[in-house]
């Protein structure tokens, strides 16, 4: 049976929206393939026209316009990433630094606070849990202030710690998701691994970690996100230049420069993106689940 | 000494669940206690005192809360804050709900053909999703190209349709609805949520309510909103946290040469100020307090007020 009318015109309208929610993007990314000066005209259009004789030829056709795109994007890529004055790519390197260092941290140590409040029975568990839950609803800024006394007491302002070692003791969200998936694995599998003469290490790593591989990763890959995206942190902790990231260098190179053109600040976040956005179509799957079971389970 | 009888205390201790309980969850209680309690506590403390950064704290009583009481831009913030939040909360809720509703059709999951399964919607879906990947900076200096006066789609737009459009950034009564459209390109996460919760509502529940002769509209009203009330609940506090903190998209978008300064001020963006321009942390550390009471207050007012109107299933 073909779907009836009423669902053609949900859909229509469906299109239009995802549309709509899309169509920033597209410009961003269109925004960054043209001149400075096509791209301030305030035509809409996809794709620049090939400069001839100084002027716009607006009767080029589609690939000439498509040589010109990609010859003029090339330019802009190569000039946001070779600007002297900001270092993309040393950004990209600390970026990349806090990231590894604070996923596997943030992994790691949740899942083995989730298996201690999941998998062993024991007096306080749900004190430990109502902390975790209470613990989620503290906005960052409300810490940032004190926060940053107790990093200048240990000596770690103007270094790259405050942005990673804290996951190191687990995050609050990504504990109680792990402890929601733990809790529905079940219990004969400890009793298997016990009979087999396994302790809870043994446990942890050769049976509930295989198991919940799934979930893992989307811890990793939020917190990746999260770590590739924030802002706050980095702009209070980080003082030395050749320290930023790539969140933070965005910004200083949309603020030190007022007159830089609306291309290469399109380029510029296109650049900053697009590995968040390679990252998602490659595990589309993983994200979709791991944002609904936030929200459904929790 | 050990007698044949009693284990060690070691043995004891490690056969205890407690003892295991306590190692395995130490990561967090550490963390927790350095880099939560103890900010918290200090936070606290610093409240009552006068801590310009570079000299150790003075107390001064609740000098800081009262100076805050008579402080303009600390109200300031506060109105623009708390309608920030009123305006785009509901919006974010409706909005995420409807598009929800839309993207969940009662349709076969494996029926051959592309159009005849949820295939499109699932698309849709991940369409609605991918704005919220974009990193805050890069989404905030998109928006000022898009909200660009002169040259920005979005005037451009609308001159097509004969309206000239404001210059949303720099104009007092424009700064708000313009950080309002930021907010709800990003509700992908909500309605990803909603689209999960819809789907688990029992299909039997919807037939037996057409049975009863329900049409659509009371079916919404009647079996799906109650189903996923808690879902709803959970969403709104989450968003209500996420507007209090509203940072860094402000920040980008107003502060500059020609952003509106006043219109465009949120609370955190004075605390920050507070806290790392002007080297204040006591002052900082009482604005913070009064966020944290604040937030606690609000989710605290929201589970109470809920507890007739969400509607949990038993087992």
């Amino acid at each position: 049976m073909n779907p009836p009318t009423t669902t053609w015109l949900r859909r229509t309208l469906l299109a239009a929206g995802a549309a709509l929610f899309l169509l920033p993007l597209v410009w961003m990314l269109t925004t960054s393939l043209k001149p400075a000066e096509q791209a301030a005209s305030g035509r809409v259009t996809l794709l620049p026209w090939p400069i001839t004789n100084g002027v716009p030829d607006f009767g080029a056709g589609i690939g000439e316009r498509l040589t010109e795109a990609a010859r003029q994007g090339a330019a802009n890529y190569d000039a946001v990433w070779s600007d002297p004055s900001i270092t993309f790519p040393i950004y990209l390197r600390n970026t990349l630094i806090v990231a590894a260092l604070s996923v596997v941290g943030m992994t790691l140590s949740s899942a083995i606070v989730a298996y201690g409040l999941s998998r062993i029975r024991w007096r306080g568990r749900g004190m430990v849990l109502a902390s975790v839950l209470v613990t989620m609803m503290i906005p960052f800024p409300v810490l940032m202030a004190p926060l940053y006394i107790v990093f200048r007491e240990l000596g770690w302002i103007g270094s790259l710690k405050p942005l990673w070692v804290p996951a190191w003791f687990g995050g609050a969200f990504n504990i109680f998701l792990l402890r929601q998936f733990y809790m529905g694995l079940p219990r004969e599998l400890d009793e298997a691994a016990r009979i087999d003469g396994l302790g809870h290490w043994g446990t942890f790593w050769r049976v509930i970690v295989p198991l919940s591989r799934p979930a893992l990763a989307v811890v990793a890959l939020f917190h990746f996100i999260y770590v590739w995206n924030d802002f706050l942190a980095p702009l209070i902790f980080l003082t030395h230049r050749e320290d930023f990231t790539l969140a933070l260098g965005l910004q200083l190179y949309q603020s030190k420069a007022g007159l830089t053109p609306w291309n290469l600040l399109m380029a510029a976040s296109s650049l900053v993106f697009l590995p968040v956005l390679i990252l998602f179509l490659l595990a589309q799957r993983a994200f979709v689940q791991g944002v609904a079971a936030e929200g459904v389970k929790g | 000494m050990t007698s044949p009888t009693r284990p060690s205390l070691r043995t004891r201790l490690r056969r205890s669940p407690e003892a295991a309980g306590l190692l395995w969850v130490a990561p967090w209680l550490i963390g927790g206690a350095v880099f939560m309690f103890l900010p918290m506590l200090l936070s606290l403390w610093y409240s009552l005192t006068d801590y310009p950064l570079l000299k150790p704290p003075a107390y001064v009583g609740l000098a800081n809360y009262r100076e805050l009481g008579s402080d303009d831009r600390f109200w300031l913030v506060v109105r623009n804050t708390a309608a920030y939040a009123a305006v785009s909360i509901p919006l974010m809720t409706l909005l995420s709900l409807v598009l929800a509703a839309m993207l969940t059709p009662r349709m076969q999951r494996s029926a051959p053909g592309f159009w005849r399964t949820d295939r499109p919607e699932r698309l849709a879906l991940v369409a609605v999703f991918i704005p919220t990947l974009v990193p805050m900076v890069a989404a905030a200096m998109l928006w000022m190209w898009l909200f660009n006066a002169r040259s920005g789609l979005i005037n451009t737009a609308l001159s097509w349709v004969g309206l000239r459009g404001p210059s949303w950034l720099e104009e007092p009564g424009w700064a708000l609805p313009a950080l309002v459209i930021t907010g709800l390109w990003g509700i992908g996460q909500g309605v990803v949520i909603y689209v999960a919760a819809l789907r688990e509502v029992p299909t039997q529940l919807y037939e037996a309510a057409e049975i009863d002769g329900m049409g659509p509209v009371r079916r919404w009203a009647f079996v799906t909103l109650p189903m996923i009330s808690p879902v709803i609940l959970f969403n709104v506090i989450t968003l209500t946290i996420g507007a209090v903190q509203v940072f860094a998209m402000p920040y980008i978008l107003f502060r500059n040469e020609r952003g509106q300064k006043a219109a465009g001020d949120f609370y955190n963006l004075y605390l920050y100020d507070a806290a790392f321009v002007y080297q204040r942390m006591g002052y900082a550390s009482a604005m913070a307090w009064i966020q944290l009471l604040v937030v606690l207050g609000l989710t605290g007012l929201m589970l109470w007020m809920s507890r007739r109107l969400v509607h949990y299933r038993v087992g």
